[in-house]
């Protein structure tokens, strides 16, 4: 193809984006295109299935069978969540081996906050509440996304997210309400909390280089900042209504903004997370990469089944 | 890295007695049985199906999108085709 020829299609692919129209796995799409989206669809699959991890750490010793059921459940989510992601990634010709090697190997990214250690069943009330508070408001906007399979599998994450908040929250009321050592307990998972999943937003929108072609794909639909601001608006309430302090001095209602002012957040300790010095990267890639070496003979063993099975069936049929 | 990799599988739903499949996504699996137990737990968590098929990826054949103009531009022209097309009196009712 002419360089013209490539000009002209990429002319008519924005328009078709502008004009609300989806693209699909087999239409003809920017290299650019296919790339960001297989970074950014990946990443988010890593993010659900290493998710898995700080919370898997509560499973044999939640208080009680109906906070274990709910646990159990929103992981088993999770993992579902990471396995419609990554087949709506593969639609755009990566196989699967290839993404898990990026996981493995480092070369892909993950979100962040699953680098903090969950010390506490506290921990578990505040991923659900925060961490996925944060999570559907970075997904309800991608819901529209250009990518039809993303967008796709996007609806069907959504739908199933607000029950893993919920759970989170009540967890926390339940604690901030409990005898004065578990309030102290919410308290501390809030604290400790509060301000990785300001982070999780993203970087301010001055450092964030990829936000301009993302608006025009609508990989993303409002700013880091935007972003971050609805979610400090509509969480500072819910703290206060069961009683807990947000760790942020400078916190205070702008009656002019309509929102809240908040204080300066510590974008080097993100950096540091993201480069890999987080309290748990090591931790967490050591449990993803045993799962999967030490999975691998079952895998085997599978297929080998699989086909003897199939050869029997055809020798019969002889 | 295993010897050989799970193959694809596309998924198909029917959510309720009276519907049709529907393509729900894909998933990996060694076998089609492997694949019809995996989707139950992938795409039917909360009820959203009675019935699942599961075909094998490289076994469906689909149309080329740059053939589109080809392929489904003839039925445009077509007003003909549709019952708006066609003038009746007034007092006809009910047709």
């Amino acid at each position: 193809m002419s360089e013209e020829q490539i000009k002209n299609l990429e002319e008519q692919f924005e328009a078709r984006i502008a004009r609300d129209e989806k693209i699909e796995p087999k239409d003809w799409m920017p290299e650019k295109y296919r790339q960001t989206h297989i970074r950014q669809i990946s990443q988010h699959a890593h993010s659900e299935v290493v998710g898995m991890l700080p919370e898997g750490n509560w499973i044999t010793r939640a208080p009680s069978l109906r906070r274990k059921v709910a646990l159990l459940a929103k992981i088993q989510d999770e993992a579902g969540h990471g396995l419609y992601l990554y087949s709506a990634c593969e639609t755009l010709g990566v196989s699967r081996d290839e993404l898990y090697d990026q996981l493995h190997s480092g070369k892909a990214k993950y979100s962040s906050i699953f680098n903090y250690p969950t010390i506490t069943w506290a921990d578990m009330g505040a991923i659900g509440w925060l961490v996925d508070g944060a999570a559907i408001i970075n997904q309800v906007p991608l819901c529209n996304t250009s990518f039809g399979p993303y967008a796709r599998a996007m609806v069907r994450v959504c739908k199933e997210e607000s029950f893993h908040q919920r759970q989170g929250y009540e967890i926390m009321i339940k604690l901030a309400n409990g005898t004065p050592e578990q309030k102290d307990m919410a308290q501390d998972a809030l604290n400790r909390w509060w301000w990785p999943s300001l982070m999780m937003l993203g970087p301010t929108d001055a450092e964030s280089i990829h936000t301009e072609q993302s608006m025009k794909w609508k990989l993303k639909r409002k700013s880091n900042d935007d972003l971050r601001q609805q979610f400090i608006d509509q969480t500072v309430p819910q703290a206060h209504l069961i009683g807990l302090t947000i760790p942020d001095p400078d916190l205070k209602w702008n009656e002019e903004k309509g929102s809240y002012d908040f204080g300066p957040i510590d974008w080097d300790e993100f950096w540091q997370v993201v480069k890999g010095h987080g309290p748990c990267n090591k931790e967490r890639m050591k449990a993803r990469v045993e799962a999967w070496e030490e999975g691998e003979w079952v895998r085997d063993a599978a297929m080998a089944y699989a086909e003897k099975q199939k050869e029997r069936k055809e020798k019969q049929a002889v | 890295m295993g010897t050989k990799n799970w193959p694809l599988w596309e998924i198909f739903v029917r959510s309720k007695n009276g519907l049709e499949h529907r393509h729900f996504g894909s998933l990996h699996a060694a076998d089609a049985e492997m694949a019809i137990e995996n989707a139950r737990d992938v795409y039917t968590r909360r009820n959203e199906g009675v019935s699942i098929w599961v075909v094998e990826s490289k076994n469906i054949t689909a149309s080329n999108p740059e053939h589109n103009g080809e392929m489904f531009e003839p039925a445009q022209d077509k007003v003909y085709r549709h019952p708006t097309f066609y003038e009746l009196p007034d007092e006809v009712k009910y047709m």
